[in-house]
């Protein structure tokens, strides 16, 4: 047998291996991001059973593994009786976990708009929708960007875990490299090297937005 | 859907998973304290004077930063042996942990310490502390007491992140609960139950966060801790 070297073929399969890890981090966002903004509304809402509820949603998403989410949804649908790809268990479960964590973030930042625009809006005799769709999501969402573009990162890094029900993305393909070359070092380093292009701009994105944004509010 | 729950074969495994839980807590509590300790001086270096050391630690935050703690796992168990260093599986787990653990109290602590103004350096040089008391009293420790709820956060992140070390065949409670799985074939209720497990752990752990935060800096931080939820690092 006549071992392959980690040479350019196999790094330009880490390279299209990492098409899935961002077609996996966009699901998870867009998944996540629609449940997140629904449970975050619950969160701040005057009802008091619907807070309850997303709360102990947000603490129970946050309060457990990643994988144990992967795994749960993963057998949980086939035991529904659906048999279905991966890539389905993977995005279902990497939308769980993005929902939980991007409602706590985007609660803090509904909240934190200033409780004057509440009362202004109010005595504009605006409607609950009104107010949040005028007055209050517009705000929320700007002081939202800078720590939902880092946790953007977070998701990157975590969809690595769906290597482990053998969804094939960067993580799973860098140990597919290594079974056929046993270069672990060289291979490892790639697949981080990789990781890490995606995930550095990203990180000094949400840094500048966090400048940008704290530069506007004390001017 | 006709499918009957058992949930008492898992009764059965109870030495398999008492043991997985037991290493998670050894894993966990092993790393917080090493990972924490690594924090406060590479956090001290890094606020000192520009220079080459600010320059590493500034690199090795970025790095571990930004990749994920899996392929970290996977560099120090199937990478490292390569450079001459083999590790057993638990160790691999530790060392990744550790440098994991380090490189995010790193960066918090560090924002602890810039969120110190100067002049109670100034107050304290006043008082005719010396540098050794300056750095411990007037600078770490109040430093600490700003992050704690930040890095409480992050430790439980840590404790729950351990879960992927079954990957590099560390025998925490993930991989007794894979362990279980093959032998009693009840999978989703081997995962419900771990996973509550999981859930347990992460509330008794930030409950005793609490009660350390409490005996170290009063009452205000340990409130905040208990409330907190884990905070995503950006």
């Amino acid at each position: 047998m006549i071992l392959r070297t980690f040479g350019f073929s196999e790094f330009g399969f880490l390279v299209s291996a990492l098409l899935w890890t961002v077609v996996l981090t966009i699901i998870a966002l867009s998944g996540g991001g629609i449940v997140g903004f629904f449970i975050a509304l619950a969160r701040t809402s005057t009802h008091k059973w619907l807070r309850i509820v997303a709360a102990t949603y947000i603490q129970i998403i946050q309060g457990i593994p990643v994988l144990m989410i992967l795994f749960l949804s993963y057998y949980g649908l086939s035991l529904a009786g659906l048999q279905l790809p991966p890539l389905v268990a993977a995005g279902a479960s990497m939308t769980i976990y993005a929902s939980g964590y991007l409602a706590e973030i985007w609660r803090g930042c509904i909240q934190s708009v200033p409780k004057q625009q509440w009362e202004a809006s109010e005595s504009l005799a605006m409607t609950r929708t009104q107010q949040y769709r005028y007055v209050i999501l517009p705000q929320a969402l700007r002081i939202s960007l800078p720590s939902t573009v880092g946790f953007a990162v977070q998701v990157v890094k975590n969809t690595s875990i769906t290597s482990i029900i053998g969804f094939v993305e960067l993580a799973r393909a860098g140990q597919l490299i290594n079974n056929a070359t046993f270069q672990p070092f060289r291979v490892f380093i790639a697949v981080a090297a990789l990781y890490f292009v995606v995930c550095y701009p990203l990180s000094q994105l949400s840094r500048w937005l966090e400048r940008r944004l704290h530069a506007r509010s004390h001017r | 859907m006709s499918y009957t729950f058992q949930f008492g074969v898992i009764a059965q495994y109870q030495n398999e998973i008492l043991a997985g839980i037991w290493m998670t807590i050894k894993l966990s509590v092993a790393s917080i304290i090493l990972g924490c300790a690594c924090g406060i001086v590479l956090a001290s270096v890094r606020s000192m004077k520009p220079g080459i050391g600010r320059i590493l630690v500034d690199a090795y935050v970025e790095i571990i930063r930004n990749t994920p703690f899996l392929v970290q796992l996977f560099i120090v168990y199937f990478g490292m042996p390569g450079l001459g260093i083999r590790v057993s599986a638990v160790t691999a787990a530790l060392i990744g942990m550790t440098i994991n653990l380090a490189a995010y109290s790193t960066e918090i602590i560090r924002a602890g310490i810039e969120s110190i103004h100067k002049s109670q350096i100034e107050a304290g040089e006043a008082l005719g502390f010396t540098r050794l008391q300056i750095y411990r009293h007037v600078i770490i420790m109040p430093a600490i007491a700003k992050v704690y709820p930040a890095l409480c956060s992050q430790f439980v992140l840590m404790m729950l992140a351990s879960s992927v070390c079954s990957a590099i065949s560390t025998n925490e409670l993930a991989a007794s609960a894979a362990f279980v799985e093959s032998q009693s074939f009840r999978s989703f209720e081997v995962y419900i139950v771990v996973t509550l497990i999981y859930l347990a752990l992460a509330l008794a752990l930030r409950g005793m966060l609490a009660m350390i935060g409490l005996w170290l800096f009063g009452r205000r931080v340990a409130r905040r801790t208990a409330v907190a939820l884990p905070e995503v690092q950006t």
